[in-house]
Formats: structure tokens, sequence, C-alpha cells
């Protein structure tokens, strides 16, 4: 493992300037002029804090539904990433896009989609959000400006700058924020979209969750550089910033900047957050790549640990309330997961809708 | 009625639907200040300006993808392939993103966008350049794959296209821009899915569009000049979907097929062609159907060699007479 790749200390994540060159430098200054710092309150960190134990206690429901072989096809567990969708998505408004990649449960719960649909579309249901024809790596809420949930690596990027290029065409008020893992940086559809998201001054943001492994691979074994904020900055016109993604704090400040930087028209962001998954890639990764101890550092750096340990200080939650909100949490998982388990699949004359939005001759039905 | 070229009434079409929506946008390598590899957006970004006639960089894939991007929220890209050739280079946008997001969003996001640009062998541009690509693109469950033959064709099936609510796969051809034909002073839009008798005949059908439709369309003169033979030419107009009834109704009344491709006779649309007669038309068949496609190999550079590979007159000339068995 990178020793290097571990968890920051805990510091605003702006103050730290190890950048060089006139565009990075020129980032660091000109974003913490657009959102001059705002703490969150009491019940937005509480509310941070139930997220993210949602998210994880929904993705420990997934595991052990996999193992029941309830949920099929491939399932990438979000387990030890929570502040990075959290944080983020805590800085956007309603009308923002999302937009991100297979690993994609942690998004939907964070931008707020009901979990029932999420378990149904895992389980292949009908009452799943994409009617079950997506499956784990497919949620999308188009109400919730939730678009996907892609499988294909770094497929979705291109459209990320589509949504930028529809905002900015339309004068709306809108910034799109585009999520993708370490191994999707190396595919060419990023640096074709990141080229054009440069040249048009698109109001992306590029959020790369660097968990250190694209699939068993790691980072250093897929990427000449690895230092992923300088890949885009020279190259196209990008600035780019180092996240801590188990602090989401940190990642709501930053993103929070980067929000307003892009509203003003100054163009395109890149958010390099460094993170950790826990579980494998996906169910069916034995992990032969990493120690159990590696694991076990990042854990000692928690990020839900990290924000309970916040909110204790503050005197916002003690052992009773965390308790009770965990008994919360676990009863609206079990009834989700219930509700969803119990649920018709759909009927076979499902496949023939939504193939087209216009219709379509009855006669080519085959 | 104007008498106007097939680069005119792309022309036309695309300014048209401009003048309609505000957020219908053409996007393509030299579409802008070029004025258009073929000159099919002349004078457009003069008109409508940087933001709507917009250049891209060599870069298919990334515009590709930005097109659907901006579709999923409702505009309505235009993406210029300067040939289809290229679009293989953007294969996982056009076949996983843009007509599999309606289907696998439960509904929710469809893409209507338009790509479209030349398709099929040209002017001696050898294998890399000369894909014919409507088999490759008629495969895809949630694409619309169509290919005009006229100037009517093009200017009533792009503005259908530019209106339609799927992603739309719009073949032209560099040998077809320089055609002249009569198009309606008023608007007119042509619907997907209804094939169009390009000649009238009783003795063979000939299934045939695009470029291989012109070429069908003179054989079919030549064996009525020399042997009063009277061939129906058939043109699906589009391929996906493909207007089946009328292609059984024509069969019906000649009882004899032909079809013609400028791309490959394996796994080809002459294939799958010839498969729907056989299952819809058997007992009203005097002989199998007989394919006229490019031969099964990369479209050679040398002017001959290309000659003998893509379909010309005589070859479906030919292939017309085996069908009805015609021996004179």
């Amino acid at each position: 493992m990178d020793p290097t790749h571990k968890p920051a200390a805990r510091e605003p994540a702006v103050a730290k300037q190890t950048a060089s060159g006139p565009i990075r430098m020129n980032f660091v200054t000109t974003i913490v002029e657009h959102a001059p710092k705002v703490e969150p309150s009491p019940s937005q960190l509480l509310d941070w804090y139930r997220q993210m134990s949602l998210i994880r206690q929904f993705e420990v429901k997934c595991a052990q539904s996999y193992q029941q072989q309830k949920v099929g096809g491939f399932c990438h567990l979000y387990v030890g990433q929570e502040a990075v969708a959290v944080g983020t998505i805590a800085a956007t408004r309603p009308q923002d896009y999302i937009i991100t990649a297979y690993r994609d449960h942690g998004h939907a719960i964070a931008r707020g989609m009901e979990i029932a649909p999420l378990f149904a579309e895992l389980y292949g249901k009908a009452t799943g959000c994409s009617h079950g024809k997506g499956g784990s790596m497919h949620f999308f809420d188009k109400s919730k400006n939730f678009l996907g949930g892609h499988a294909i690596v770094g497929g979705h990027i291109p459209l990320a700058v589509g949504l930028g290029w529809a905002a900015k065409y339309r004068k709306e008020d809108r910034v799109v924020l585009c999520y993708f893992g370490d191994g999707a940086i190396n595919q060419g559809s990023f640096h074709e979209a990141l080229n054009l998201a440069g040249l048009h001054k698109l109001p992306c943001i590029f959020l790369v969750e660097n968990n250190g492994y694209g699939m068993g691979t790691h980072i250093h074994r897929a990427s000449a550089v690895t230092d992923l904020k300088l890949r885009t900055g020279d190259a196209y016109g990008i600035p780019g910033k180092e996240v801590d993604g188990m602090d989401c704090l940190a990642m709501y400040h930053m993103t929070r900047d980067a929000v307003e930087y892009c509203r003003a028209g100054n163009g395109s962001l890149f958010l390099e957050v460094k993170t950790y998954r826990y579980r494998g890639h996906s169910m069916s990764d034995p992990q032969k790549y990493r120690s159990k101890e590696e694991v076990g550092r990042f854990q000692e750096h928690d990020p839900i640990g990290r924000l309970e340990k916040l909110l204790r200080a503050k005197s916002i939650i003690d052992d009773a309330k965390v308790n009770a909100l965990n008994e919360e949490i676990h009863q609206e998982v079990e009834k989700a997961h219930a509700l969803a388990d119990g649920a018709p699949f759909p009927p076979a004359d499902d496949v023939w809708r939504d193939v087209y939005a216009n219709p379509y001759p009855p006669y080519l039905k085959r | 009625m104007a008498v106007i070229q097939f680069r005119e009434a792309l022309n036309q079409a695309m300014c048209e639907e401009f003048d309609r929506n505000p957020d219908v946008f053409l996007m393509g390598e030299e579409v802008a200040e070029y004025d258009g590899a073929y000159k099919v957006s002349q004078g457009m970004l003069a008109k409508y300006g940087p933001m709507r006639v917009v250049d891209t960089p060599i870069s298919e894939c990334g515009f590709a993808g930005l097109g659907i991007g901006a579709a999923m929220v409702g505009m309505r890209p235009i993406i210029e392939f300067m040939t289809f050739s290229f679009s293989l280079v953007a294969f996982d946008q056009v076949v996983n993103n843009a007509p599999k997001m309606l289907n696998m969003s439960g509904g929710q996001i469809n893409v209507p966008i338009v790509f479209r640009g030349i398709s099929g062998p040209g002017q001696q541009l050898a294998a890399t350049h000369s894909w014919s690509v409507e088999a490759l693109y008629a495969h895809v469950p949630g694409l619309k794959v169509v290919v005009p033959t006229t100037p009517y064709d093009a200017k009533g099936l792009l503005k259908t296209a530019i209106r339609d609510d799927d992603p739309v796969i719009f073949l032209e051809n560099e040998a077809l821009y320089g055609n002249k034909g009569e198009v309606p002073d008023e608007e007119y839009l042509i619907p997907f899915g209804q094939a169009d008798i390009k000649r009238e005949g009783t003795d063979c059908t000939v299934i045939a569009w695009g470029q291989g439709c012109l070429a069908a369309l003179a054989a079919a003169e030549e064996l009525h000049k020399d042997h009063g033979i009277n061939v129906e030419v058939i043109d699906p107009r589009t391929l996906r979907p493909l207007d089946l009834p009328a292609i059984i109704k024509s069969v019906k009344k000649t009882g004899y097929c032909v079809t013609v491709e400028t791309g490959y006779p394996t796994c080809g649309i002459g294939a799958e062609l010839a498969a729907l007669v056989h299952e819809h038309c058997f007992e009203d068949l005097d002989n199998h159907v007989i394919r006229v496609a490019s031969l099964d190999v990369p479209i050679p550079y040398s002017k001959p060699l290309l000659h003998h590979v893509v379909p010309n007159a005589t070859r479906v000339a030919d292939a017309i007479k085996k069908a009805i068995y015609f021996n004179g």
C-alpha cells in the first residue's frame, strides 16, 4: 500500500497549498473567496451522521442479501466511503445534477432516495427504482436530479459534460457533480470529457473517489502519475485539489467552495478524494491483493466514527442517542428490505416496456 | 416544388428544426467555422451562432457522450460524425449510453439525440474509412436506424429524427450529397417505419436503401429497357423500425426477392431481411432470397478492386436475373 495514501490529519481542506503552477494556485485562492466557510449547524451534523449510518446499515444488509442470493449480478458496496457522498451532496442544491459510476448506493441514499425502491431494485423487483432493469449499478431518480448509476468504467464522464453543457446553454443555475473511481482515470473517455469541459468552461465538478484500487489493481500498478490532482490542471485547464475523503466536514467545505466556484462561471474543477473501501471491489472479491492490517489501519479513521467523536465533543449526541439512532435506522432498513422482499417480480411482458420512448410497431416484438 | 441537392435538404431540415425548437443544436468536427466537412451545415454558424453550431475537437467519444448527457435533460442534440467510420471510436456511447438509458432508468430518462453523418464506401478511402454501419447499429435494441435515399426522404426523415424521443442513427452517403430531387415548399415529415416503393413492378421485389437503392433503380431500369422485366424497388427508409408489412406485401405480389446493401453479407441487413421474408412469405416464394452485398473482405483502396467489392447496378441486375430464373 502506498504509504502516502492515508487519511490526512484533520485540518481545513483548503489551507494546505502543496500544488504548484499558476492555475492551481489561482484555484486555491479563488474558491476560498467564493465561499466563506460556514460551519454546519448541529442539526446538519446530526443529519449527516444519520445518513452515513443509514448507508452503512443499508450496505451491510445488501451483503447479507447477496449471500442469500437475493441480489444478483455485481454488487459494489460503499462501506468506508460514506463521508464522500454525504459530505459532497450536502453541499449541493436540489437543482444540481448528480451522476456517478456503479458504486452508487451511497450517492443515491445521500441524494434522498427512499431505500425500499433501492432494495427492490437490487432484488430485481417491479417496485425497484429502475423497475428491475438496472440492478445495483443503475440506480436513477430523475425527480431528484440523480442521473445514475453507470456501469461502464468512465463511460458516464462525457455524460456529465453534456449535463454541464445543457446548464450553460440554457443559462440555468446548476452545477454537475460527477463521481468516479481511480480506475476510471486512465480511460480515454475521462480525458476526452475533461478536455471538453475545460474547453467550454462548463460548471462540472469531477470527483475521483480514490480508494487506492481499480478492482484489485493498486493505483501504482495502473497510473504513471499517481498524484491524480496533477493530471487535469496543466492538461485541460481544470484545477485540482486533494481532499480527505474520510472526513465528512472536509468534503462538505470543499464541495461548497467548488459549487460556488462553478456557479460563478469559472469553469470546471477536479477533486481528488482520498478514501478507502473496507469491502472488496464487489461482493465476489476475495481481496488477495491487500492485507487485513491495511484495512484495519483505515478503519481506525472510520468516517462515521470521526463524525461521531465530533458530535459527542459538541454534546450533540451521547450513548443513549447513538443507540437509539442506530436502532431506528436498523428498523428502517429491515422494514424497507421486507417491503422489497415481498414485492412482486415484474411480469414477463415488462421486457417490452421502456425500450423506446416513442411507440414501436407491434409486429417487431420478437 | 423546388429541386434541391440532398445536402441542402438536410440543411433545410436542420434549420427548420432549429427555428422550431431552441433546444436543438448541432455539434461535430468542422460543422461550424469550416461550414461542414461536406457542406451540410453551410451557413448555419452565421445564422445561429457558436452555442448552437459547435465545432468539436477530434474526440468522438467525448462529444458523442456530451450530446447524450445533454439529451438526458431534454435537449435535442444533432451530433455529426464526419463519417460513421469514426463513430466506432465512440461505440460505447452510441450502443450503451444512448439506447439503454431509458430502459435501465426504468423509463425515467429518454435520450432524444440524432447521430448523423456519412456511412458506406466512399471514393477510395480504404478499409477503416469505408464502413457501412447499418448492420452494427440496427443490431441494438433502443436505437433507430434511418437511411434516406432521396433529398425528399432526407429532409422529411431528418425532421422526424430530430423530433423523435429516442436515439436515431441517421446514415447519409457522400455519393448522394450532390444528387438533386424535388422537395415540397411546405413543411412535411416522414414517419419512421414506412417503406417507400421507389419503383413499382410485378416481377421481382428488390429491397434496397441509400447508395444500394440507386444501384437497384439503375438495374431495374436496365432490365426493363433490355428485357421488359418489371422490377419493384422497395426502400425501407428506416431499417429499425422496419416496415415489414410493406415488404411482405411486395414479395407476396412478385414471388421473388433480392436484397442490396453496401455492408457485408455475414450477419448483414440482407441476412436479416432474407430470414424475415422466408419466415413470412415462404409459400409465396418461387425462389430463395438472393443477397447482394459488398464482398466479405476489407474494403480495398485500389479503384478496380473497390469496384469489384462494392455492389453496382450490374451485380444487382445479375442477381435479379438469377432470382427469377431469367437466362436472356
